[in-house]
C-alpha cells in the first residue's frame, strides 16, 4: 500500500478517535457540572482541558454554553470536534479509492452534519441529544469500516489510529485525574465521590463493564486496575496496546520484505510493562510517572511507525 | 403505451420556444418525437410535486457520495455537485451507429497524425498541413521526436465534443486528446438515474455503460512495457486540489489500482518506482491525469511539484508507459482541428463521416478580415484553451469586448481561430416544476489500446442558463444521462 494512503487512513482514524473523546468527555463534564457539589465548574472545565491535552485550548469564561459550543464547532481550535472531523474526512478525501463508498457516505454525511445550520440549533436547545447524535455516526462510522472494507493493510492503519490514539488519551486523562480522585480531601464516600467516579469511567465507556466484573462497588484502584490491566476491555490500555502489535503483525505478515524490529521492540516492551504488573505494585510506585510513560511510549512508537512506514530514506529502501 | 397517442402534456411545458434550432425532443410542429414518447407520458402521469422530490433526492444522493468538483477561488463551499438533469437525454440506435463510425475513423486518424508528425512529418512533407501551423503550436513536444511509443497509440483515452446542428446532424466540435474529463459524471448519472427512473429505464431498452472502467483497465494494460506480464497500473492525479479530483478517485477505484501524486513517486535508473509501507514498488503503466508541463520538472516546467523528477526519461527509455503520451495536445489545437478532415482523406483515404464546424483560421489574412469585420456573428477562441475560457461569444458580447478580441487577434492570429455561432440543439431539462429547453452537447468517451472501443453512452452537459451557449461545468453548466438505445 502507498505510504501516503497509510498515512492518511492512519490519520483519518485518530481524528475520529479524538473527536469521539472530546465528545464524550464533554458529555461527562457538562453532566457533572449539574451537581452542584464537589469540584468547582471551573476546575472541572480546566480538568476537561488537561485531559484533552491542552490546558487552555478554550478558556473558562464562566458561560458553558458558549465555552461548549467553540469546543464543538469553532474549527480553528485543535481539540475542537469539528477540526478533528475535519480532519477525519479531509484525510479520507485523500484516499477516497481506499476507503469503501458505505464509509466515506457515513463520514460525509457526519461531517456534513457538524456543518449544517440545524445541527448548531440542535446543539443549543438540546445538547446531549446533539452529542449523541454525533457519536453515533462514529459508531457507525466504525462499524461500517469493520464490515465493509477488506481487513488488510489500510485497515490495520486503521486500527493502529484507533488504538495509538486512545492510549494516548486514557493514559492522559487517568494522568490528569489521578491527583484528584485517588487521593481524594475527603476520604469517606459521599454521593459526590462516587459521581466523579462514574464520570471517569463514562469518559472511557466503561461504566457497564466494570459493573461486570467489579460490581458496582466503585473503589479508585479497581477504577485504575481496569482502564489500565483489563485484557478484555477495548478501552482499557492493555486491550489497545495488544490491538497495536496485533496490527503491526499483521502489517508485516502482508508485506514482509522489511522488518520493522524496533517498532516490534517498543510495542512489546510496553505491552509487557502492563501485562506483567499489578495494580498495588504500580500504587505503590510513582503512579503519574508511570502512566506518564504510557503516553512517551505512544509518541515514541508514533514516531517509529512514521520512520517504517511512512518517511523512510529511499537509500536504504533500494539496498533492501 | 401506444405510440400514436397524443400525449398531454402542455401543462408540463414552462416557456418553451420552438424555432430553427432543434429540440431533441419535440419536432418542428410540437408533437413528441417517437422515441421520448414514453418518457413524455411517464412524465405526464406524474404528481406535480413528484419531479421536484426526486430532483432532491438525486442531488442529495451526490452530495453525500461526495460527487464534487471543486470551484477555484471561493474559500467557503469550494465544493460543489455538477448540478444535474433529471431528465435523460436520448439517442436513437441509427444515430450512435453513426457517432460510433464516425469516432473510431476520427481517432484512428489522429493518431496516425501524432505519430506521422513526431517521426516522419510526411503530411507536412506532403504539404498537406502547412508546416508553421504544427510547429508554432504550444503543445507540440519537440522531446516526443523519433520515441517509439507502446504499439504507436498516443491517444488511448479521449473525448470529443459533439453538438446537433439544426439539419439533425452531429459535427464535431472539439476533440479533448489532452486529460479529457467528465467521465465519472456519465458513470454516476446513470446510476441515479436507475433509482430515479427505474421502470421508465427498464422499458426503454438502454445500452449499458457501467463496464467503462474495466475496459479501461484493459486499455492500459494493452500499453504495458514488454516484459511485464502483470504489469503494476497507476493513475497519477495532480491531487486533492483539482477540480477532477474525485474523478481520479472514482475511476482508481472502481479499477482497483493505485492513486498516486507526484509526490509518491521515484525514479532511480530510469525506471519509477512508488513509496508503498512495504518498500518501494515498480511502476509500469501510468495514466495521467497531470498536463504535460507539469509532469517531470527535469524536463518541463521546472516549477511544478506535481509530477515526478525524471519520469519523462524513464518513458523514453521504455521503462514505464505513460498514457496518454506527452505532446498529444498538438492535435487538439483549434486550428489544427481545421484540418482533420484532410488528415481522415490522407491516413485513411475516407471521407469524414462526422464533419468539422467551419472554422477561420486568424493567420491567414483574407480569413482574418473577414472574421474581423464579423466580429458580432462569430464565435472566436483562443487555440490551446479550454473549458470555455478565452472565448468571445459574437452575438452575446459588447463594443468593448470586440475590439479588445480584435486587439489580441491582430497581435497573435495564430493563437485564435473563430467559427460561426452555432445555434445546436436544446434538451427539455426541468427547470423549477416545468419543461424548458436547454443547449446540450455531447462527449462520448473513446478508449484506444488494442483497438478503438466506445462504451455506448456519453455525457450530456447542458447550458442551465437559459439562452447560454456555454456548457462547461466550470461556467454554470449541468449533464444529463444520456441513453443509447438497443434498437
Amino acid at each position: 500500500m502507498l505510504s501516503r494512503v497509510a498515512d492518511s487512513l492512519y490519520w483519518m482514524s485518530r481524528y475520529l478517535e479524538r473527536a469521539e473523546n472530546t465528545v464524550r468527555q464533554l458529555d461527562v463534564t457538562m453532566n457533572l457540572m449539574l451537581d452542584t457539589g464537589g469540584a468547582s465548574s471551573e476546575a472541572r472545565w480546566q480538568r476537561l482541558m488537561a485531559s484533552l491535552g491542552k490546558a487552555t485550548a478554550v478558556e473558562w469564561n464562566g458561560d458553558l454554553d458558549s465555552m461548549a459550543s467553540t469546543l464543538v464547532f469553532d474549527s480553528l481550535n485543535p481539540v475542537s470536534v469539528t477540526h478533528c472531523m475535519n480532519g477525519a474526512r479531509e484525510n479520507a478525501r485523500q484516499v477516497r479509492e481506499e476507503i469503501s463508498s458505505e464509509q466515506w457516505q457515513r463520514l460525509n454525511r457526519l461531517f456534513h452534519q457538524m456543518h449544517s445550520p440545524h445541527t448548531q440549533a440542535q446543539f443549543r436547545s438540546n445538547i446531549n441529544d446533539a452529542l449523541a447524535s454525533v457519536l453515533d455516526g462514529i459508531h457507525l462510522f466504525k462499524g461500517v469500516s469493520d464490515t465493509t472494507m477488506i481487513h488488510g493493510q489500510g485497515w490495520q492503519f486503521i486500527r493502529l489510529g484507533r488504538y495509538l490514539e486512545r492510549a494516548y488519551a486514557t493514559a492522559t486523562l487517568l494522568e490528569v485525574c489521578q491527583a484528584d480522585l485517588f487521593h481524594p480531601q475527603e476520604r469517606e464516600h459521599s454521593g459526590y465521590q462516587y459521581l466523579e467516579l462514574v464520570g471517569l469511567l463514562r469518559c472511557c465507556t466503561s461504566f457497564e463493564a466494570y459493573c461486570q466484573v467489579y460490581t458496582a462497588e466503585l473503589s479508585p484502584d479497581r477504577i485504575l486496575e481496569f482502564l489500565l490491566l483489563n485484557r478484555d476491555f477495548p478501552h482499557a490500555i492493555l486491550y489497545t496496546v495488544e490491538g497495536m502489535r496485533h496490527a503491526i503483525e499483521a502489517v508485516q505478515r502482508t508485506g514482509g520484505r522489511r522488518t520493522p524490529d524496533e517498532l516490534i521492540a517498543v510495542i512489546g516492551r510496553l505491552h509487557a510493562m502492563l501485562g506483567y504488573t499489578t495494580i498495588e505494585e504500580i500504587l505503590a510506585g510513582d503512579t503519574a510517572a508511570f502512566l506518564h510513560t504510557i503516553r512517551e511510549q505512544c509518541m515514541h512508537i508514533h514516531s517509529l511507525i512514521y520512520r517504517y512506514y511512512v518517511q523512510y530514506s529511499i537509500q536504504s529502501a533500494l539496498a533492501s | 403505451m401506444s405510440a400514436g397517442q397524443p400525449v398531454e402534456l402542455e401543462t408540463m411545458y414552462g416557456d418553451y420556444p420552438l424555432d430553427q434550432a432543434f429540440d431533441e425532443m419535440r419536432e418542428a410542429g410540437g408533437e413528441v418525437r417517437p422515441h421520448y414518447r414514453a418518457l413524455a407520458e411517464t412524465l405526464a402521469g406524474l404528481p406535480p410535486d413528484e419531479l421536484q422530490r426526486r430532483k432532491q433526492s438525486a442531488d442529495l444522493s451526490f452530495l453525500t457520495q461526495g460527487i464534487t468538483f471543486t470551484v477555484y477561488g471561493r474559500d467557503e463551499g469550494t465544493e460543489r455537485i455538477f448540478p444535474y438533469d433529471l431528465l435523460p437525454r436520448i439517442i436513437t440506435a441509427q444515430e450512435w451507429d453513426r457517432i460510433e463510425r464516425g469516432l473510431t475513423q476520427r481517432i484512428t486518424a489522429l493518431n496516425l497524425f501524432l505519430r506521422d508528425v513526431y517521426s516522419e512529418a510526411k503530411i507536412l512533407n506532403d504539404r498537406v498541413i502547412p508546416r508553421e501551423l504544427v510547429y508554432s503550436c504550444k503543445h507540440y513536444r519537440r522531446q516526443m521526436r523519433g520515441l517509439q511509443v507502446p504499439r504507436n497509440v498516443y491517444i488511448s483515452v479521449v473525448g470529443s465534443d459533439l453538438l446537433r446542428l439544426n439539419t439533425g446532424e452531429f459535427v464535431v466540435l472539439e476533440d479533448n486528446l489532452r486529460v479529457p474529463s467528465g467521465v465519472s459524471y456519465m458513470l454516476t448519472n446513470r446510476r441515479v438515474m436507475k433509482r430515479t427512473f427505474p421502470q421508465l429505464f427498464h422499458s426503454y431498452g438502454v445500452r449499458p455503460i457501467e463496464h467503462y472502467a474495466q475496459v479501461l483497465l484493459a486499455t492500459l494494460r494493452s500499453l504495458a512495457p514488454e516484459g511485464r506480464p502483470e504489469p503494476n497500473i497507476v493513475l497519477l492525479t495532480p491531487g486533492v486540489f483539482n477540480s477532477a479530483y474525485f474523478e481520479h478517485t472514482y475511476l482508481a477505484r472502481q479499477m482497483g489500482i493505485d492513486l498516486v501524486e507526484g509526490r509518491d513517486l521515484v525514479t532511480h535508473d530510469n525506471v519509477v518506482y512508488m513509496r508503498t509501507t512495504d518498500g518501494l514498488k515498480r511502476v509500469d503503466v501510468i495514466y495521467r491525469r497531470v498536463d504535460d508541463d507539469f509532469s517531470d520538472p527535469l524536463i518541463f516546467r521546472a516549477d511544478s511539484s506535481l509530477g515526478c523528477g525524471g519520469l519523462f526519461n524513464a518513458y523514453r527509455a521504455g521503462n514505464v508507459t505513460v498514457t496518454n503520451a506527452f505532446g498529444t495536445g498538438l492535435a487538439d489545437d483549434k486550428a489544427v482541428y481545421a484540418y482533420v478532415p484532410d488528415m481522415i482523406r490522407y491516413y485513411l483515404d475516407e471521407d469524414a463521416i462526422l464533419p468539422n464546424v467551419k472554422t477561420f483560421l486568424l493567420a491567414e489574412d483574407k480569413q482574418r478580415q473577414h472574421v474581423l469585420a464579423n466580429l458580432d456573428k462569430l464565435v472566436v477562441k483562443a487555440v490551446g484553451e479550454s473549458g470555455g475560457y478565452g472565448m468571445l461569444i459574437g452575438p452575446q458580447s459588447t463594443g468593448r469586448q470586440r475590439e479588445e478580441f480584435a486587439r489580441q487577434i491582430e497581435a497573435n492570429p495564430r493563437n485564435y481561430i473563430a467559427q460561426p455561432t452555432l445555434d445546436f440543439s436544446r434538451a427539455p431539462c426541468l427547470i423549477g416544476n416545468r419543461l424548458e429547453p436547454r443547449h446540450v452537447d455531447l462527449r462520448p468517451y473513446i478508449l484506444f489500446g488494442d483497438k478503438v472501443n466506445i462504451v455506448p453512452g456519453g455525457l450530456t452537459r447542458v447550458a442551465l442558463e437559459k439562452g447560454s451557449l456555454v456548457v462547461n461545468s466550470s461556467q454554470g453548466g449541468g449533464s444529463k444521462d444520456t441513453w443509447i438505445l438497443d434498437k
